[in-house]
């Protein structure tokens, strides 16, 4: 029995192995931050599990720029993408209604390839509420013209852009005049509320089913086509073969009624994008696979990983620096700048500089954050080293002891009060600009943070804020009880004397 | 002005071809710090086994003199000797071996017990335990320190506790010379008077060449057997406390002299 059993569990170890061995490493879809790319990464990582081939999705990775870049550098090996996004931001240069084949040859020069369209597009398009078109007869925008007297409330970023309201009116010469600016989801109340007639949308948004809009006909194709499509690596055919087939084939089988469906299942019916895209597929919905304090738990381990080793590699580095800086005075100074420069490059553009160097994940997280925590516990040992007072140098000076001696038993240990405050406030930043590394791939507290934003689920978002703030006041509190048990008795304050 | 310190009857115990050389010497020595002449021109000998005492106000360039040779400065111009071989980057390190140092304020290092503080020299030049423990058992009773106040940190010691730790911290290794800068400035009367009683008598047992910055000439002529009274960067004048008040060499020895006669430990 025993026998068998081993002998079974080697057989199953063999097979991994041999398929490991065979498909070494998953094919890595990619998404952006919003719900309809998160959908369309499970689609594809569902429809390629179901091909039997291993695929991992990085889900709700940041913006465009992020993601095109992680492309590039085979950080992931495929992401939905929109064709509009690829003429306007990035290959620059290209026709605005380029068509598929033409950015199909365009990309192949870079590497990439591109899937057909998906079957629907998401782009901007102007919508009323279905009753009140039907009754005044609109079905295009050029209908709009005989209609002065309407009320339009566009999202402030459609007022701002140059094709977008301002272009429209003139491409149509609409005579409208009461035209406000307003947030997007504020826009849909007052549109059913009768207080605005008419918004702009993005074409598959859950929305204008939900709300029962009317997406006025684009009669002048004023708007660029927003095709959604793969795009992927084309090194991807020799690493996984049949894994380019398979995205290929999810092209023309999505209509925008089912891609409203499906983000309206995952942002006004709270399913998972897991469940959404294997419902679409017609898969068995995977069971959900873990709970609120086991997902907390894997959010605190990746926190801390990230905080850790981005704090250790600062002391490291930044406590030397600091002892130099307090050594030759010109090179202090260079220091401060250097790392005062670092500390003001917000933190968001930080995350991303980091990419080109290390990749998506965790990498760049750490290395963003790394540069962070230099400042406090360079400036903090500086700072200590320099307040000592010059006359306990000289006495340690006049000993005789060499400059390495006095540095650890005199200099170092006065001033460890400074540097260990300097550490607990590089450590506590850390904790909480840790929660933008979600953007880049790296998880942590910011996952369910930004996943919350994203789908307006105000108990998702706690579950990442929550913990980031107890364990930024732990670190607060373990950093405090450090300082005290290290500090000498001698240094403590307020000893009678 | 008078070479006192070439007196061969002070020299028997050391008694080395070496013993015609200073301990100390500054030979036409130029100090200034930024707007201040802190040293003009000034060549002074020190001679082994002898405790001397500069003396003079403040801005005097007393300090001056002891910072030159430690090696916390160095001269603009002229040369510091040390054991009659010039103070150098290199041999600085072990001239500084050669010598205890006491501040003001004893330079105590506040992270450390008084035994810790003991022990840091000591256990930089390989010492086992039980050789610096030793020592600071034989120090405590030179110093008249109770074993139990090793374990304190200098926060929690008096002020003439701290003084006796840091005299024990530069007699650890034994060196030839002892650098004592203003060491009961900041004391006061009575400890003060204790304290000089003290090191008189520690001064007499060890033998050492001893130079002593103060401003008090009374605790200056109870220590030491030379004085030098210095004046804006200037040895006004060097010699016995005798000398100065029988032959004072200008009218400021006098009027220096004058001011410190008021002290009640004058007389003593």
């Amino acid at each position: 029995m025993m026998r068998r059993f081993i002998a079974a569990m080697g057989m199953a170890l063999l097979a991994v192995g041999l398929a490991r061995a065979a498909n070494p490493q998953p094919v890595r879809i990619g998404s952006k931050a919003f719900t309809e790319s998160v959908v369309l990464g499970e689609v594809a990582r569902l429809s390629l599990r179901e091909h039997g081939l291993s695929a991992r999705h990085r889900r709700g990775l940041g913006g465009t720029r992020i993601l095109w870049r992680a492309l590039r550098e085979g950080d992931i090996d495929a992401y939905p993408e929109y064709t509009g996004t690829l003429v306007q931001e990035l290959l620059p240069g290209m026709r605005a209604n380029a068509g598929i084949p033409v950015l199909r040859k365009r990309l192949r020069g870079l590497g990439i390839g591109i899937t057909d369209s998906l079957g629907f597009e998401d782009r901007y398009a102007l919508g009323m509420s279905s009753a009140r078109a039907s009754a005044l007869g609109i079905a295009t925008i050029s209908d709009l013209r005989a209609h002065p007297r309407l009320q339009f409330g566009f999202s402030n970023e459609f007022m701002d852009r140059d094709d977008g309201w301002k272009g429209l009116r003139r491409a149509y010469g609409l005579p409208q005049t009461q035209v406000r600016g307003m947030d997007h989801d504020l826009a849909y109340r007052a549109l059913t509320r009768g207080a605005i007639d008419l918004t702009d949308v993005y074409t598959t948004d859950a929305e204008i089913p939900y709300y029962h809009l009317r997406v006025l006909r684009d009669d002048r194709h004023y708007f660029p086509p927003y095709q959604a499509v793969f795009l992927y690596r084309l090194d991807l055919a020799r690493r996984a073969p049949g894994a380019i087939e398979v995205l290929r084939q999810l092209a023309g089988r999505i209509d925008v009624q089912a891609m409203q469906r499906m983000n309206a299942a995952v942002k006004l019916h709270g399913r998972s994008e897991t469940q959404t895209a294997a419902a679409f597929l017609d898969l068995e919905a995977p069971v959900v696979s873990q709970g609120v304090a086991a997902r907390i738990f894997q959010r605190t381990r990746e926190h801390l990983v990230l905080v850790g080793i981005s704090l250790g590699l600062a002391l490291l580095l930044a406590v030397p620096l600091g002892v130099l800086a307090a050594r030759w005075r010109r090179l202090g100074h260079a220091v401060m700048a250097l790392t005062g420069v670092l500390q003001t490059v917000p933190s968001l553009a930080m995350f991303v500089f980091m990419i080109p160097l290390f990749g998506i994940g965790a990498g760049p997280a750490i290395a963003a954050l790394f540069l962070y925590s230099l400042l406090p516990i360079v400036r903090n040992t500086h700072a200590g080293l320099v307040g000592i007072e010059p006359s306990l140098l000289e006495s340690a000076a006049v000993m005789g002891l060499p400059a390495r001696v006095r540095l650890l038993r005199i200099e170092l240990p006065l001033a460890l009060r400074s540097i260990l405050a300097g550490v607990k406030i590089a450590a506590v930043i850390n904790v909480g600009t840790a929660t933008l590394g979600a953007l880049i791939g790296a998880g942590g507290y910011g996952q369910p943070i930004l996943t919350g934003i994203r789908l307006d689920d105000l108990g998702l978002i706690l579950q990442g804020a929550v913990p980031a703030a107890v364990l930024a006041l732990l670190v607060q509190g373990l950093f405090e009880g450090l300082e005290r048990g290290l500090t000498p008795r001698g240094l403590r304050r307020v000893v009678p004397g | 002005m008078p070479d006192m310190e070439a007196t061969p009857t002070e020299q028997g115990q050391a008694g080395t071809q070496a013993s015609s050389t200073p301990m100390f010497e500054l030979d036409r020595v130029q100090k200034s710090y930024p707007g201040v002449v802190a040293l003009e021109d000034l060549s002074l000998r020190f001679a082994r086994g002898r405790v001397c005492a500069l003396i003079g106000s403040s801005g005097s360039g007393k300090s001056t003199v002891l910072r030159l040779l430690t090696g916390l400065v160095r001269p603009d111009r002229g040369k510091v000797r040390v054991d009659g071989k010039p103070l150098t980057s290199a041999s600085l390190q072990s001239a500084r071996l050669r010598l205890g140092y006491v501040i003001q304020e004893g330079g105590l290092f506040p992270h450390l017990t008084a035994q810790g503080n003991l022990a840091l020299q000591p256990r930089y030049l390989g010492w086992t335990q039980t050789r610096i423990a030793g020592r600071c058992a034989e120090l405590a009773e030179l110093v008249r320190l109770p074993v139990s106040v090793m374990q304190r940190y200098p926060a929690e010691l008096s002020g003439g506790q701290r003084q006796r730790v840091a005299l024990m911290r530069a007699l650890m290794t034994d060196p030839p010379a002892l650098l004592l800068d203003e060491p009961l400035g900041a004391l006061d009367p009575i400890v003060r008077h204790e304290l000089q009683s003290q090191l008189r008598t520690i001064f007499e047992t060890l033998d050492k060449t001893v130079i002593l910055v103060t401003h008090d000439v009374a605790e200056a002529a109870w220590l030491a057997s030379r004085l030098v009274l210095m004046h804006d960067g200037r040895i006004v004048q060097d010699g016995t406390l005798a000398d100065l008040q029988r032959d004072p060499a200008s009218a400021y020895v006098r009027r220096f002299l004058d001011s410190a006669r008021r002290l009640p430990e004058a007389s003593a």
